[in-house]
């Protein structure tokens, strides 16, 4: 199944409307780092399914998101609670990172 | 013995480790690949590599690791994420200790551990670290379309990275402390021959300016001493790289900046245990040279193995 796709279009309803916590990943296909952790992004969402959506936004194709939240660097991961940033990772890091806030974010 | 006893273990995933893991393979080996990230290592940050043999057209750092990940998937990848944190030899077996506090056995050991990029260490660079600081222009160049930037060094990787973010920005100011690049001189000619690259020569960066995001820096003279300001969004800082390898000393040789010290046979100070690529205390830091290390480092360790335990 892996990451659902969201775009500028319906992020309001995915994602700042979501009753459970979203990660969203913005990434763009130029982005060799942002490729290299694709497959972790899609196992999170397999494992965090019915707790946490996992998202990916395309910022090549999606420009006005990525400006609304200030992002300059990718990948940049946010994590939205409630309609609000609660987490900003910046970087291709490790899974056990993206995990780790994760389990802060559903405890 | 339990299951996590491996004849070799290979701790990090670039272009080192995984050609040391296509030998090992082929030596029929039960090899472990760990990474604390994911598989590729810093060649991933690289837009183009131009002088790695094989491909006229250059290729990619992503379409590169694909390339030989491809390869060592072919022979049975055994890979795992984890950050090893200590490192220890119980009764000749190489005991690593994972962040986890998790615990792995190894007959020999490849450390291949990269090397990261060096910080200014200036105020403003870890603040605004995602907000317009940067040490990847393929990521993060796209998002400074039209706007002026700056980019701080003076070797290879800072003059290619200038040239490949005129793409994008209007204006690049190239910053180095010395009045003369260490770039090869076809990369030199190129950025001269820019219009959009304004060389500010003799200067040091000492602060970066701005709150949320990055809006301009400060920098010094170094033959006046005069302070000025430079309107950017953006700055990107290539000046060197060092490797991660506190967690190493004591153990084995490491010279003064941390790097590994090894013999031509990729043999560091502890018996079975090898190094290879970035880490490794040496003159020049390619992909080449990395992987050419990492095919020796297998085959010594190959060679070790066939006289464990060596009592």
């Amino acid at each position: 199944m892996g990451a659902c796709k969201v775009t500028d279009q319906d992020f309001e309803k995915e994602v700042l409307q979501s009753p459970i916590p979203v990660l969203v990943d913005f990434w763009a296909a130029w982005c060799g780092p942002c490729r290299a952790i694709a497959p972790v992004i899609d196992e999170l969402a397999e494992e965090y399914a019915g707790k946490v959506k996992v998202c990916k936004l395309n910022v090549d194709e999606n420009p006005v998101t990525p400006g609304k939240y200030g992002i300059r660097a990718i990948p940049t991961m946010i994590i939205f609670k409630d309609g609000q940033v609660v987490e900003t990772i910046v970087g291709a890091v490790s899974k056990a990172t993206l995990s780790n806030a994760l389990n802060k974010v559903i405890s | 013995m339990s299951d996590s006893t491996f004849d070799l273990i290979i701790v990090g995933a670039g272009p080192a480790g995984l050609t040391a893991y296509l030998y090992a393979r082929r030596s029929l080996l039960n090899v472990l690949l760990l990474d604390k990230g994911p598989i590729g290592g810093q060649v991933l940050y690289t837009d183009l590599i131009e002088n790695y043999p094989g491909f006229p057209e250059g290729i990619s750092g992503f379409e590169l690791i694909e390339l030989m990940k491809k390869q060592v998937e072919k022979l049975g990848l055994q890979f795992r994420e984890g950050e090893v944190v200590g490192l220890e030899v119980e009764e000749g077996y190489k005991v690593l200790t994972l962040s986890s506090g998790e615990r792995l056995r190894a007959k020999a050991v490849i450390l291949a551990l990269g090397a990261k990029p060096k910080k200014l260490g200036v105020p403003g660079e870890r603040e605004l670290t995602g907000k317009g600081v940067s040490y990847c222009a393929i990521c993060d160049g796209p998002f400074f379309k039209g706007e002026k930037i700056a980019v701080v060094g003076g070797g290879n990787t800072a003059l290619q990275e200038a040239l490949f973010l005129t793409k994008f920005a209007s204006k690049i100011y190239l910053i180095h402390r010395r009045d003369a690049f260490r770039a090869t001189p076809i990369l030199q000619e190129r950025v001269k021959a820019s219009s959009q690259i304004e060389l500010k020569l003799n200067r040091e960066v000492i602060k970066i300016l701005g709150r949320d995001r990055v809006e301009g820096l400060l920098l010094r003279n170094k033959h006046t001493g005069e302070d000025e300001e430079l309107s950017v969004a953006g700055v990107f800082i290539f000046i060197g790289y060092e490797p991660e390898t506190a967690w190493l000393r004591g153990k084995l040789a490491l010279n003064e900046q941390g790097f590994i010290i090894t013999s031509k046979e990729m043999e560091t100070t502890l018996p079975g245990v090898f190094a290879c690529g970035d880490c490794v205390s040496k003159k020049f830091r390619q992909i080449i040279n990395a992987c050419g290390e990492g095919a020796v480092a297998a085959l010594n360790a190959e060679e070790y193995l066939k006289e464990f335990p060596h009592v």
